[in-house]
């Protein structure tokens, strides 16, 4: 096909099927998300969608299938043959910097953020209500402290290194708390914030841990047209600065609006995949959003085939 | 006035090494809401490591007092933290995702497995040990009443303070009390966030026993015996102040421990020494009917 997502993957994902006892919520889905761009995954309510998402952020265990990041560019073959040589090793992930590639579906979830560098954020919002702004922040640069503290003990002894890391991270936290324009409620609790600041500091407190890929579920839920362009504006920043985002949306406006892929997916299968303009015009997105009946589902195929 | 500042120092005295178990309950609580009905036990193990590290020391000829505490005070608390890592490891860690009354029986099992185990490697009969701390300030004398502060109870509040501030530090400013405070919260999301969560976990536990330790080498300066029965009731009145300052709170910890210790001092001293139990769990249970959290726990909100 050609496409640019195709020849420079992030995220590969290969027969994706979850099942939960007798029921099916994903089945033998293969997707790509492209580096450096925006890609949506969209559907109907209960498509799989955050399924989905919970398998490549180690939450699930899929039934079956391969979730493989690379982080970087690299030779496409010779990429594909250090992924078989890791498949086969039975380990979860491989190589350094440039190199690497970790199977996603190996790893616990707290790895998946820590070592293969894939962010996520939840439906609704799951900041750390009691803790203040900044704190929120910090907890998300928790393993690059933890190493300058010498595991706190270096912290209890107020090792120079220590406090170093420190200020490091309390730089980083201020750079996105400008971006998000939350400066000056640094130290306020972060569930006394209005709904749409909480929504864009839990995208912030993703980002603080330096991921290549950020996951997204339905970020514009429950935001109003103003906080909605806003969020648009901040994840083409994102996207800009080097890192690549997938995303589950209902408000077509942002998805038609940012996005540079779209999946789409119905009753955990893919039914369309490519480009915002082609995808608008798929008769199968169409008869799917607007439900048409399966005959007339079928004719509407037909005349476009 | 007299006989009732000497209680009251010798209730701060007790409260403190209450103060000093129940964090390990409180800590606990709040990040996974368990209780851990073994802490008490760890109590009791802390005191046995401290005893025998104590009678290692002086038969090695170091005979200079500060330096036999500090190192006792060390090597305990080091090697009882590796009980209490070893404790989650083994009886909660694989239950973690369990139903919730899993965790609490194995709790229970791992107490009576502390308490079997040291009666049967240490005897069942009292272990003393010969006062090493001594002397101490007569601060008033009235009509042949002398108020005693002692050196040991001197000990005991100052190292208590001293900890509780590092505790409390340790929570409230490094990343680990940072990552700690996450996974109370949602552990899950910390996880996400590239905390370990089974770690911090295992650093909470350690953190309790090496505060009961501490707790259990106090107990041994302070009353000069020790039994393998001791953590039982200890244990159950920590986990009482504990409950009474609001479980999952520290200072309420703190605070409750030191209001237990109070209680059943002054009780002993003006009423009757049969009932400073009864008077203890009475308060307990007259707060607990008026304020449900506890006295400075957070009332859980109900989510719909």
């Amino acid at each position: 096909m050609g496409a640019t997502w195709d020849a420079d993957p992030i995220l590969d994902v290969e027969h994706l099927t979850m099942r939960f006892g007798g029921l099916t919520a994903v089945d033998d889905l293969s997707f790509v998300a492209g580096r450096n761009e925006i890609t949506a995954l969209i559907g109907p309510n209960g498509a799989g969608k955050t399924t989905v998402f919970n398998c490549i952020t180690g939450f699930y265990k899929p039934s079956e299938g391969r979730l493989s990041v690379r982080h970087g560019r690299g030779d496409a073959k010779e990429g594909a043959d250090r992924l078989a040589r890791l498949t086969m090793s039975g380990r979860r992930h491989r190589g350094r910097g440039e190199d690497a590639v970790f199977l996603l579906e190996r790893m616990p979830e707290n790895e998946v953020t820590a070592k293969a560098r894939v962010a996520r954020t939840f439906q609704n919002i799951r900041l750390f209500a009691g803790m203040t702004v900044l704190e929120n922040l910090l907890t998300a640069q928790h393993n690059s402290l933890m190493r300058a503290s010498g595991f706190t003990v270096g912290g209890i002894l107020g090792l120079p290194s220590y406090y170093r890391a420190q200020a490091q991270a309390i730089e980083f936290s201020r750079q996105w708390l400008e971006r998000i324009d939350l400066v000056d409620r640094a130290d306020d609790a972060a569930g006394e914030l209005p709904y749409g600041d909480q929504r864009r500091l839990e995208i912030a407190r993703a980002m603080c841990t330096k991921p290549v890929l950020l996951c997204l579920d339905e970020p514009a839920a429950g935001l109003n047209p103003r906080e909605s362009a806003q969020l648009n504006t901040l994840l083409r920043s994102i996207r800009d600065d080097g890192a690549s985002i997938l995303l589950i949306e209902h408000d077509m406006a942002v998805v038609m609006g940012i996005s540079d892929h779209i999946v789409v997916l119905d009753y955990g299968q893919k039914i369309s995949d490519g480009t915002p303009e082609a995808v608008r015009e798929d008769p199968a997105v169409i008869a799917a959003y607007l439900g048409i009946a399966d005959d007339d589902n079928a004719v509407a195929q037909g005349a476009t085939r | 006035m007299e006989y009732f500042l000497q209680q009251l120092i010798n209730g701060i005295t007790l409260g403190s090494i209450y103060g000093l178990i129940a964090i390990g309950y409180t800590m606990v609580y709040g990040i996974i809401g368990m209780i851990n009905f073994a802490h008490g036990d760890i109590f009791m193990v802390g005191a046995f490591i401290s005893l025998i590290v104590f009678l290692a020391i002086i038969a090695l000829g170091i005979t200079w007092i500060p330096l036999t505490l500090l190192l006792v005070l060390v090597i305990a608390m080091a090697l009882t933290s590796m009980w209490g890592w070893t404790v989650e490891r083994l009886a909660y860690r694989p239950l973690r995702e369990s139903f919730r009354l899993a965790p609490l029986i194995t709790a229970i099992g791992m107490s009576i497995v502390l308490q079997n185990f040291v009666q049967i490697a240490q005897g069942a009969r009292v272990k003393p040990l010969e006062p090493i701390i001594t002397g101490g300030y007569a601060l008033m004398e009235r009509d042949g009443f002398v108020v005693n502060l002692s050196n040991i109870q001197i000990l005991i509040v100052t190292t208590t303070v001293v900890l509780m501030t590092i505790f409390s530090l340790i929570i409230s400013k490094t990343s680990l009390g940072r990552a700690q405070r996450a996974c109370e919260q949602d552990r899950t999301m910390a996880a996400l966030l590239g905390v370990n969560v089974d770690r911090t976990i295992s650093l909470t536990f350690v953190m309790g026993a090496a505060l009961a330790s501490v707790a259990g080498l106090m107990y041994l300066l302070y009353y000069g015996v020790i039994d393998f029965y001791i953590g039982f009731i200890a244990g159950i009145k920590a986990f009482t102040a504990a409950v009474l300052g609001g479980i999952g709170s520290l200072p309420g910890a703190m605070l409750g421990g030191l209001i237990i210790g109070l209680i059943e001092t002054f009780w002993s001293a003006y009423f009757s020494v049969e009932y400073k139990d009864v008077a203890a769990f009475s308060i307990l249970a007259i707060v607990l009917i008026f304020m449900p959290s506890g006295l400075l726990g957070r009332p859980e909100v109900e989510k719909v």
